[in-house]
């Protein structure tokens, strides 16, 4: 029974059919000369998806507007705008739709202009298959090179090459194979695991719809035989579970769910999961949906997951499982392309879109730029638009994310010009660390260390005590922005220098101004910042002073790496504690935070704050004053006897 | 070919008048749901959770969302989509109904008893006021006048009163050329207004919310929905609908070419007297003067899906506002028509 006569007699029975079908997403590379909006047209045509007033209409403007003289002219069902009917060519991207008893189908039609790598990465990022019209009298082109290396730069895993025009040639066999050998021979550089060739002629209709016999010596498919029959059901990735989550669902206090869109993997109640970038884990109590709980729910479906405990989840974090796990950095290689008449500005704050996460990010590094016709690459201050280049970003703050190439969705991201609001890039993350200033230092740092000994002092530790009628010893003052770390730190130094002792602060923005001044806030950064800042103070206890650091310092980690480099008998953690919003109406007052209100995002303030678990003294600076802090400060170095 | 007559169920008012009509497949959806595998996804549950996730990307990103309702099919099928959303929670947002004051009765009767009753949601009305003032009447004032006032004009005061900055809309690429190459989130100026040459690049899932004050965007959920889905899922999803989208014998008249129902008292004395029991649907809804009737017998769903899978006519055709020439969508939408 054909589809118009199940629809006639068992309509049940056909939209159960419908229902059933898969959806296959493919784009059309190629300009208008190969025959692009043709082919998509002769698709439409002969798939009976044209009703028959717009046939009429196509008719009427085939006369006015048409390249086939007169006669029906399959590429003006598919044009647009008006400004491109009257160009006759297409400017944009545009989504075409239909189906057949198998499947459903949406068409991203982009055009094969030189100037446009942006819309066509554009129709690509969503799209399962990619047809590359050649036109068998031209055989591959530059521009099929292009087309060929985007596809596989978004990660693309069908592609059919569709050799149209074979009217032209006489349908010829050999000239068919030739152009195969050639693409053949190209694309081999690429990773496009899946390539089927198909002689066509999308005027005529020879082998798009319905087999051509014109073409006996060809024994594959047609066009639309590919195209109901790949096999895509497993390019999802059903194996790593991600979560972005997109929504937190409170509607009452009985309730609370997070609600997302599942990257890939499998999720069922019961389940282990784990939180990022906090590493907190719970159990999948519930997967809730208006239809009820699911039993399992997998990529790319949008439930809402409930947990069996509180803890603290909010937008932009991504749930997973805790064996396996994406990434979690500040900073990733990417390949870019540069969608935007500004050109890219290395140093210059963007706003970067990846998954449900929006952090401020840096475009550190600009590798080199690749060359779409020639696939190489070469060094560039600059990318222009519709270029490609390789860089390294950084990120205001950590995100979880996958290499594009194993994770379409937790792999790529969207810059945006925080001026403009444009979308201005479309980014591909890389399956590699990136190669930023921070690993350089700790490869040489940790080489240096095997390689260079010690050279000790002719004074002993003990002649310098006697001298200066005290022990050396490191203060290290932690706590939230607005806790009065600096204001205790200069308080305690006065009062050391009038008691005859000799004391030096370390300011954690005074290291900003110069120490450290070649430093960015990065997770990398930042501990390079308090490194030097504890080799700083080492250097002052050697010479036999107390060292006053005042540093946010939020990572319980790297205040155990200062205190490595110290030394544990010479370090006191010294934890400020203060409630949140006292410590930020202090903030605000101040006026180094009101000038710097950009860098907000970028300090150490971005970070979470792990109090010491352990910390030898603790300040509830909200009770005490200045005054009162350093007496404390002042009575624990004397019970120490630090200060003989 | 099947017998068994589908059991609709009818919510009909204390006056017997029928008020909204709810699908029900004989079949269990439970049963379908399981042919559902991880391997195995169909088209429907693909575009649900696609739509399902733009909308809750609105909710997270903006301030002060809306939901544009015409109380159509497409509207009902994106508050759904909206409801599941959320669920177990309510939409957090409001909807928006532009009232030019001449939709169907049985629309106005759906949106206050079902919408708002009975699912509990916040529907905020916007009339505007001065073209009622001036007595603007689609049988005096013709289509585009009307619609240009009433409809566009009450539109853009509505979005100026509340300064919402995102606002969903049930259009869908496949119903115009001109909308096929629209965002699903579509960047609108200060003047509400769209620029086909400059548009956002939308790439992935990663949909850009980026906007100034005064700036809005125009986000469209079902883009990727035809209209054979839309039935589809209304059929599979038991979705409520006015019940002027079933077959009836209503009484209809000639006018301009079109069948136009006798809503109320305002059709022309004249007009009225021409008036002839018909049985008749809409394909589409809007203000009644303005929508032409389609003859038909289609009382149940299946009905109406197979007399739309057998028509050769494309849907828009029904409504009178797009019978001007050419790319008269890509005008409205410059204008702010969303």
């Amino acid at each position: 029974m054909n589809t118009d006569e199940l629809i006639a007699e068992d309509i049940h029975g056909y939209l159960k059919q419908h229902e059933n079908k898969e959806l296959l997403r493919f784009l059309t590379c190629g300009s208008v000369d190969d025959g692009k909006s043709t082919l998509i047209g002769r698709l439409l045509y002969d798939s009976k998806m044209v009703y028959e007033d717009q046939l009429a209409a196509v008719t009427t403007d085939s006369k006015q507007f048409g390249t086939t003289g007169g006669t029906f002219d399959p590429a003006l069902l598919t044009d647009g705008l008006k400004a491109e009917r009257e160009q006759g060519i297409t400017i944009d991207v545009a989504y075409r739709y239909f189906s057949t008893s198998k499947r459903k189908f949406i068409i991203a039609d982009t055009p094969g202009h030189e100037q446009y790598t942006r819309n066509m990465a554009t129709g690509a990022s969503t799209c399962d298959l990619a047809i590359i019209l050649i036109d068998a009298r031209h055989g591959v082109q530059t521009q099929t090179r292009r087309h060929s290396f985007i596809a596989s730069l978004l990660g693309i895993k069908h592609v059919v090459v569709a050799i149209n025009k074979m009217d032209l040639v006489d349908f010829s066999e050999e000239r068919y194979e030739e152009i195969k050998a050639d693409y053949t021979e190209f694309v081999g550089k690429l990773e496009l695991p899946d390539i089927e060739f198909v002689p066509m002629s999308a005027l005529n209709g020879d082998n798009v719809v319905n087999t051509s016999e014109h073409t006996p010596w060809y024994k594959g498919g047609t066009l639309m035989h590919h195209l109901e029959n790949v096999h895509i059901a497993s390019d999802r990735n059903l194996i790593d579970f991600r979560f972005p989550v997109q929504y937190v669902s409170r509607p009452d206090l009985n309730f609370r769910g997070f609600c997302g869109t599942i990257s890939s993997g499998i999720v069922r109640p019961g389940d282990e999961v784990m939180a990022l970038p906090s590493r907190k884990t719970a159990i999948v109590k519930r997967i809730a949906t208006m239809d009820g709980d699911l039993e399992q729910a997998y990529a790319p479906l949008a439930p809402t997951i409930v947990l069996d405990r509180e803890i603290d989840v909010s937008r932009g974090d991504m749930l997973v499982h805790p064996n396996n796990v994406p990434k979690v950095d500040q900073a990733f290689e990417a390949m870019l392309v540069w969608m935007e008449e500004d050109a890219l500005q290395p140093g210059k704050q963007y706003t970067i879109k990846q998954g449900t996460t929006t952090a401020t990010g840096i475009i550190s590094d600009l590798r080199y730029r690749i060359d779409v016709n020639t696939m190489h690459s070469e060094g560039v201050d600059k990318l222009d638009l519709n270029e490609i280049g390789r860089v390294v970003i950084d990120l205001s703050r950590p995100c979880a994310f996958d290499a594009y190439s194993r994770n379409r969705s937790t792999g790529a991201f969207i810059v945006v010009d925080k001026i403009s609001n444009n979308t201005v890039a479309a980014g591909m993350i890389l399956d590699r660390d990136p190669d930023s200033a921070a690993s350089r230092r700790r490869e040489i740092s940790e080489k240096r260390g095997t390689e260079i000994k010690v050279h000790e002092s002719l004074i002993s530790a003990e002649e310098r005590a006697t001298r200066l009628t005290q022990q050396p010893a490191t203060i290290w003052l932690t706590g939230l922005t607005g806790s009065g770390k600096s204001a205790v730190a200069y308080a305690l130094e006065r009062r050391l220098f009038d008691e005859g002792k000799s004391a030096t602060v370390l300011d954690g923005r005074n290291a900003r101004l110069g120490l450290s001044a070649d430093l960015d806030y990065t997770l990398d950064d930042r501990k390079e910042n308090l490194r030097r800042a504890a080799e700083g103070a080492k250097l002052f206890n050697d010479a036999g002073h107390i060292a006053v650091c005042a540093f946010l310092s939020p990572s319980a980690e790297d205040r155990a790496m200062a205190k490595a480099i110290v030394g544990d008998d010479k370090f006191i953690e010294v934890y400020l504690e203060a409630p949140e919003d006292v410590c930020k109406e202090r903030a605000e007052t101040d006026e180094f935070a009101k000038t710097n209100k950009d860098m907000a995002a970028f300090s150490d303030m971005a970070a979470p704050y792990e109090p010491p678990a352990a910390a030898d003294l603790v300040l509830k600076t909200d009770d005490l004053t200045v005054d009162q802090s350093v007496q404390k400060l002042y009575d624990l170095l004397n019970e120490r006897g630090l200060l003989k | 070919m099947d017998d068994q007559p589908i059991p609709a169920v009818a919510n009909n008012d204390q006056a017997g008048r029928l008020r909204y009509r709810t699908h029900i497949d004989p079949q269990s959806t439970q049963e379908e749901d399981a042919s559902v595998t991880p391997q195995k996804l169909t088209h429907l549950k693909q575009l649900e959770a696609e739509s399902i996730h733009i909308i809750r990307e609105v909710a997270s990103e903006f301030k002060n969302p809306v939901m544009l309702f015409s109380v159509g099919k497409d509207s009902c099928v994106m508050l759904h989509l909206a409801r599941k959303a959320f669920y177990p929670g309510k939409p957090p947002f409001p909807l928006l109904h532009v009232d030019t004051t001449w939709n169907f009765q049985s629309m106005y009767t759906f949106r206050d008893e079902y919408i708002v009753k009975e699912l509990g949601l916040e529907c905020l009305v916007h009339i505007n006021e001065e073209g009622l003032k001036d007595g603007i009447d689609p049988f005096k004032h013709g289509s585009r006048k009307f619609t240009e006032v009433m409809n566009l004009g009450a539109l853009r005061q509505a979005l100026d009163k509340y300064r919402f900055d995102a606002a969903f809309g049930g259009g869908r690429r496949d119903e115009e050329k001109a909308r096929a190459k629209e965002r699903i989130f579509s960047f609108r100026d200060q003047h509400h207004q769209w620029d086909p040459k400059n548009q956002r690049p939308e790439l992935w899932n990663l949909y850009n919310t980026h906007v100034e004050k005064e700036q809005q965007i125009r986000v469209f959920p079902i883009s990727n929905w035809t209209e054979l889905d839309i039935w589809q899922y209304i059929y599979m999803e038991q979705i409520p609908l006015v019940d002027v989208y079933y077959a009836k014998e209503r009484p209809v008249v000639e006018h301009e070419g079109q069948l136009i129902l006798v809503d109320d008292d305002r059709t022309p004395p004249e007009l009225a007297a021409t008036a002839q029991n018909k049985w008749v649907r809409f394909r589409t809804l809007g203000d009644y003067p303005l929508t032409g009737a389609t003859e038909s017998k289609a009382t149940e769903l299946t009905d109406i899906i197979q007399e739309m899978l057998l028509a050769t006519r494309s849907e828009r055709e029904g409504r009178v506002i797009d019978a001007d020439p050419g790319a008269s969508m890509e005008e409205k939408k410059r204008q702010g028509y969303y």
